[in-house]
């Protein structure tokens, strides 16, 4: 790996909501292909550095660069044509309730292609197949579905434009452990048959340990350290220690260990 | 960004389908009009009879970006050559090209997307079965509702340590106190209207007196309360609805039930106790608003002074008139409280049922409100009242 693409680039990121400054300064990489998990405890931002990546909050300063677009002073013709090259699975799905798992994978494909029925109905099975969802999940609504099947279908949609990076918030929250196992495997292999650069913001250990490349911490304000969960054990701050130190932390590592066996 | 496309060419005996460019969304529509074009099935067969095995070879060195909608044209080439008979070869396949092409021959049928529907006479017939079957279930669980509010209602009598004063006093103060306003004004402005109609009529007839009987009977036995059941089912019958709704959303009546707490206790009862008691209050205040609002026109049209119509009101108005109306005004009161909590607790786990529903809530209350009304006067016809 020696000519790495940055795919996400964040540079002295700062938000503040009223008195209350979430991150300062705060850089982060993400790099082509690669799964970055970002961590930290309830309230340090992560799903603030989510949303104001993807455009949906306005960062006070700081400079963000998402596959090349400058997600904060960029133009709206350049942002709205980055929007079709990421995809967003939002906490509990975030599915269209009036419109079918069908329809709402082809809301997107509808408002940046013409292209005939049938080939959109396709496409819409070859999605709901994708994310392991049973073909009569199709023209269900969302109400008729589990919470993890409203998950899969909300990747679904996020995947609809076969986007080069997806974002996931929390995507193993509210799962039982063998839904969230399957969902992490789920994330596993279309990663890497579709080649996608994957964002994550999890709290879920054993995520990071089944799936992530590399884990980011965010503490104090910015991202205090990256790297692979052999760096993560290796860390002396005291926030990490204890989070990947703990009984549960030490739990994971064992399941990890087995699965590698 | 290549554009996507497909050349077919002879090599040696087999048949080479040579993909170059981009298949992707963007090509997709131009794509699909070449291969519908390219008749597939035409090329095959003439290559087969210019002495061709039925050999293909699928070449995609030159293919670039392959997304799922780009897959599944591809995928359709492969049934499309391969329904031929055709053997069909696919060298130097990129890993994920293959992967994506796995991926998308594995899916199912292309799915129904619209729920089905019959069309024409026997979809017309079907609907109106359902539609029929709807209401017959609506009103036999709204019937029910009915009887588990009364009951409930009669449990707490026995114990009304167990009824919400705080929350009826609320509700007695949202539903009543800031209704007055707005009620008192549309009785008033009624009033007028009715005043000046009738004393256009009647001055015809040298009756201009009689526009006085006129106002009396119609506000006190119909308008009045008819006009604050309608403007109430729409001001809080709808916000009983959206209240309820909401919890039912956020999963706070199920929470209510879990720690012992009954919904009907805890929500429809105060709700309904305080619109009974305050939808009285406010036909009242209607009828008086209404008897000045129509003096005010009687005089200013008809030269009747307050004094006279007052006077000649006391003289034709008996107090049965006045009566007939305010019984009226806790049964309406009842239905649309009834009606607004009881669609509040249908709403769905989505956002867009409480929407819905709480439509559906003001119009059935604003047609029970109606209906009971010609129910009532039928029953007073009856009874000669």
């Amino acid at each position: 790996m020696a000519e790495r693409e940055r795919v996400i680039t964040v540079r002295g990121l700062t938000n503040r909501f009223g008195e209350h400054t979430v991150h300062e300064n705060l850089d982060l990489d993400v790099w082509r292909g690669e799964v970055l998990g970002v961590v930290g405890g309830s309230g340090s931002g992560k799903s603030v550095l989510l949303r104001t990546i993807i455009g949906l909050n306005q960062a006070v300063s700081g400079s963000i660069d998402l596959l090349g677009t400058d997600m904060i002073d960029g133009d709206p013709d350049a942002l709205r044509a980055v929007r079709q090259r990421f995809g967003v699975l939002f906490q509990d799905g975030a599915l269209f309730s009036s419109l079918t798992v069908a329809q709402n994978i082809q809301v997107p494909l509808k408002e940046f292609y013409d292209l005939p029925q049938d080939l959109l109905d396709e496409i819409a099975a070859a999605k709901v197949h994708m994310v392991g969802l049973p073909a009569d999940a199709a023209d269900k609504y969302p109400a008729e579905l589990s919470g993890g099947m409203r998950k899969r279908a909300g990747l679904a949609r996020a995947l609809a434009l076969d986007p080069e990076v997806v974002f996931f918030d929390e995507p193993t929250a509210g799962l039982d452990p063998i839904g969230a196992a399957a969902f992490d495997q789920l994330v596993r292999d279309l990663q890497q048959a579709l080649g996608l650069t994957v964002f994550m913001v999890t709290h879920d250990l054993d995520s990071l340990y089944a799936i992530c490349d590399r884990i980011a911490v965010l503490a104090e304000k910015k991202v205090l350290v990256t790297g692979s969960i052999e760096t993560m054990l290796q860390e002396k701050h005291p926030w990490v220690m204890e989070y990947f130190h703990g009984p549960r932390a030490r739990a994971a590592a064992i399941t990890a260990a087995m699965d590698k066996r | 960004m290549a554009d996507g496309r497909l050349q077919a060419e002879r090599d040696g005996t087999a048949l080479r389908l040579r993909l170059t460019g981009d298949w992707t969304l963007t090509h997709a529509a131009a794509l699909l009009s070449r291969l519908g074009g390219l008749a597939t099935a035409g090329l095959a067969s003439e290559h087969v009879t210019g002495g061709g095995q039925r050999r293909a070879v699928l070449d995609t060195t030159g293919l670039g970006r392959l997304d799922t909608a780009g897959a599944i044209l591809l995928v359709r080439l492969y049934r499309q050559v391969a329904d031929q008979g055709f053997e069909i070869d696919w060298p130097q396949a990129r890993r994920e090209h293959r992967a994506l092409f796995d991926y998308v021959g594995g899916a199912g049928e292309a799915i129904t997307v619209w729920p089905p529907s019959g069309s024409g006479l026997i979809g017309m017939i079907e609907y109106l079965g359902w539609l029929t079957m709807f209401f017959v279930r609506e009103a036999r669980r709204f019937t029910a509702f009915i009887g588990q509010v009364t009951e409930t209602a009669m449990l707490t009598a026995l114990r009304p340590g167990r009824m919400r004063f705080t929350s009826m006093v609320h509700h007695m103060e949202e539903t009543g106190l800031k209704a007055l306003p707005i009620v008192g004004l549309l009785s008033f402005l009624i009033g007028m209207v009715m005043a000046y109609q009738g004393a256009s009529q009647l001055q015809k007839f040298g009756a201009e007196i009689f526009v006085v009987d006129l106002i009396g009977i119609s506000v006190l036995r119909e308008l009045g309360v008819l006009l604050t059941a309608i403007l109430i089912a729409g001001r809080s019958g709808s916000a009983f609805t959206a209240q309820i709704g909401t919890m039912k959303v956020n999963e706070e009546i199920a929470a209510m039930r879990t720690l012992g707490l009954d919904p009907v206790v805890v929500l429809v009862l105060p709700r309904m106790f305080a619109l009974m008691l305050t939808l009285p209050v406010l036909t009242f205040f209607a009828d008086v608003m209404g008897l000045c609002g129509g003096a005010l026109m009687a005089w200013n049209t008809l030269g009747i002074d307050p004094y006279l119509f007052f006077s000649r009101l006391q003289e034709v108005i008996v107090p049965r008139t006045f009566i007939v109306g305010m019984v009226k005004a806790p049964v309406f009161a009842a239905l649309i409280a009834l009606v607004g909590c009881y669609e509040g607790l249908r709403v769905k786990r989505d956002a867009e049922s409480v929407g819905r529903l709480t439509t559906r809530s003001v119009v059935q209350s604003i047609f029970l409100v109606i209906l009971f009304d010609a129910l009532f006067s039928i029953m007073f016809n009856i009874l000669k009242v």
